[in-house]
């Protein structure tokens, strides 16, 4: 009976067996080390990370290899991913380590849901399976439904949690639906067999519409796009800085890792439905996302809005992809590689903004006024220096990493012919810069209203230094990151 | 009349009374009792269609483990039956006509032709066949990644639920008896040395 079953290639997967390895013995050893011994699960957590790190560095692959029935895929694009979402988890852990053990929140259970999310991020990264991808999903979003409700005693944290556990849900469910057409039309659930099936034309056009609908709204909601953004700013405010860091930096890979596998790996013939349907929302998104962060005074809602505008870029680059009738390979690859780098350049810069809140809070305190950050640089000019380059880099102003991710992904638009989506998103754009400029001149030009000194461990600074010399020097050398986009990929479509 | 299609009558006969028993009864501990009883009766339809794997998950899973858990909670609620019916009449017509549209739906779907009784082979299959095993070598070779995947978003589950709930309380009155035992003397009983008599200041 069992004699036509192959036994499955482990070693593609190995980063994820690892780190669900990692994750148990962590379980266990956090179990027995009581609460002295606190630092362990930490310290053991950033090791697994360096250790899968390490794997992926070492399987970094020319071509792709699929395992355990075709429901994993191990290319460029997921090992590059992967690594980023190691780098960013790994940032997210030190800037928070602080802020979590002021607020006696730092314990065990924080690492392992962390580490969770992270295989369900890695899970969702290499899936090439609808099932595969929607367990990842759930993966994810279960641990950060707990992690956002951490503080158990905040009702502001119980508030956001439960808004985004309802919301998270129903758009998992309207996932699910699109997932049960897709899967009722061509009769599969493996990534590469859908292509197939809808090249061939077998399929029922109408039930892959529908079911197609549906897949967008839930990866919509994923990437947190208008208009399915009410979820962003509530569970940003509401959740612990330190939570909110991780729900604002590496889920945004996963979800792009998403969209890439379900609509130009999986449903690419359906493409001319789906740009469409993307060219509203990120017109929708750049629009709503700029104008809302103007009207905000907490940071922490303004960086939500900020963020809703930044993904709505990403998807004008994803919806880029082709233009016309005649698909051209370099413009294809153009379109996905810039919308690659642009989630990697708003993940750097996000982890660097949410890292200097993070830096002003303190014990009872929480930074997270707009106001909090006046006069900062007479109270740090080195790190007010880091937040500027950040905010100026968000604003998309010249020779900072942000710069060249929006002229990339504009680049690629005007490629594809959209111009006046293009002359949309610039314009809205440069409303956008007065709320990043503003944070700027609160630093710079007023004097401090709180004068507290900066206090913060040695990782922490060495950190967000090179995060905030990353974005300026990536700025400088932008070529090296959008190189390694490109050729992975290349190697990976 | 053959004995197996005798023994399915029997048993859909049982299940429509207690179904319809379910939403009759006035005392909801009854109500949940049917329902037991209505699944019982659905798990044997199940075996006499040889699908013995979903009659054992039917039994076990849900008259094992989750109307038990709703037998206590229905035990432990204050329910006021009498209250709830209140206003049965009035939303008679609404609860009527949203059934109908359900029931024409449910008859619609059947009567396709993706779903209809003319689509499905009768595939009869050998008499060793097992589904159960047949199931359980699908979810240990093709489908292992995902069923891992499946306990490893349990286990998440777990530890959230944990996290969220577990409170260490400080005011509770339990004891510890190993404390209890290692108990001293010393600790118990502290001896005072005082002066049998207060001496007059005088």
């Amino acid at each position: 009976m069992l004699n036509n079953f192959v036994m499955p290639d482990l070693y593609p997967a190995a980063p994820e067996l690892f780190l669900a390895t990692m994750a148990c013995v962590i379980l266990l050893v956090d179990l027995f080390a009581g609460s002295r011994r606190r630092w362990l699960a930490g310290t053991l957590t950033q090791l697994a990370l360096i250790g899968c790190a390490a794997i992926t560095f070492l399987n970094y692959g020319e071509a792709a290899s699929l395992t355990f029935s075709n429901m994993f895929i191990d290319d460029p694009v997921s090992d590059l991913l992967k690594l980023l979402v190691y780098v960013s988890v790994f940032g997210v852990l030190i800037y928070g380590r602080d802020y979590l053990a002021e607020r006696d929140l730092d314990k065990g259970e924080y690492y392992l849901l962390v580490l969770f999310a992270t295989l369900g991020m890695m899970v969702m990264i290499s899936a090439y399976n609808l099932l595969t991808l929607y367990l990842g999903l759930e993966m994810l979003s279960l641990s950060l439904y707990a992690l956002v409700a951490i503080d158990r005693d905040s009702p502001r944290a119980t508030e956001a949690a439960m808004k985004y556990f309802v919301l998270g849900a129903l758009a998992s469910g309207l996932l699910l639906y699109g997932m049960s057409m897709i899967y009722g039309a061509t009769g599969t659930l493996e990534v590469g067999l859908i292509a197939q099936a809808l090249q061939d034309g077998i399929a029922n056009r109408t039930i892959l519409v529908f079911g197609l609908v549906f897949l967008v709204a839930g990866i919509a909601f994923k990437l947190g796009v208008v208009p399915f953004h009410m979820w962003i700013p509530d569970v940003y405010h509401g959740a612990p800085t330190a939570v909110t860091l991780f729900i604002a930096t590496a889920p945004k890979l996963a979800a792009f890792a998403m969209a890439l596998r379900l609509l130009v790996s999986g449903l690419f013939a359906l493409a001319d439905e789906w740009q469409t349907m993307l060219m509203l929302m990120a017109v929708l998104s750049i629009g709503v996302g700029n104008l809302a962060a103007i009207a905000q005074t907490n940071i922490k809602r303004m960086l939500a809005y900020s963020g809703i505008s930044h993904m709505g870029f990403m998807l004008l680059a994803l919806m880029s992809g082709v233009a016309g009738r005649d698909v051209d390979p370099m413009a294809l690859v153009n379109a996905y590689s810039s919308a690659m780098y642009y989630s990697i350049a708003y993940v750097l810069m996000s982890l660097g903004a949410f890292g200097v809140v993070l830096l002003l809070s303190r014990a009872g305190y929480e930074a997270e006024n707009l106001e909090d950050f006046k006069g900062l640089n007479k109270r740090s000019p080195w790190f007010a220096a880091m937040m500027m380059i950040t905010m100026l880099s968000m604003a998309g102003i010249p020779f900072f990493v942000g710069f060249f991710a929006k002229f990339s992904v504009l680049l690629a638009a005007v490629a594809a012919e959209h111009l006046t989506v293009v002359v949309i998103a610039v314009i809205f754009s440069l409303i956008g810069a007065y709320y990043y400029l503003r944070v700027v001149k609160l630093m710079y030009f007023d004097p401090p209203a709180d004068s507290a000194p900066i206090r913060a461990s040695m990782d922490m600074r060495v950190l967000l230094s090179a995060n905030g010399l990353a974005i300026a020097l990536l700025g400088l050398f932008p070529n090296a990151l959008m190189m390694l986009c490109t050729v992975a990929v290349l190697r990976s479509l | 009349m053959e004995l197996k299609t005798v023994i399915f009558y029997v048993f859909a006969l049982i299940m429509l009374v207690a179904a319809v028993r379910v939403i009759t009864a006035r005392n909801p501990v009854h109500a949940v009792l049917f329902l037991v009883l209505a699944f019982f009766n659905a798990g044997g339809l199940w075996l006499t269609l040889d699908a013995e794997f979903l009659a054992i998950a039917l039994v076990m899973v849900y008259v094992g483990a989750v109307m038990v858990l709703f037998l206590f909670v229905v035990m432990m609620l204050d329910i006021d039956a009498k209250r709830l019916r209140q206003g049965f009449w009035s939303h008679m017509p609404l609860a009527a006509t949203l059934g109908v549209l359900m029931a024409g739906e449910m008859a619609l779907v059947l009567s396709s032709e993706y779903f209809g009784s003319a689509s499905f082979s009768g595939q009869t299959m050998p008499a060793d066949y097992s589904n159960t095993k047949e199931l359980g070598r699908l979810l240990f070779t093709d489908y292992v990644y995902p069923f891992e995947l499946a306990s490893i978003i349990l286990l998440v589950a777990i530890i959230a639920a944990v996290m969220l709930t577990l409170r260490h309380r400080r005011d509770v009155k339990h004891l510890d008896p190993a404390k209890q035992i290692a108990v001293k003397h010393t600790d118990r009983l502290r001896v005072i040395q005082m002066p049998a008599e207060k001496e007059e200041a005088e």
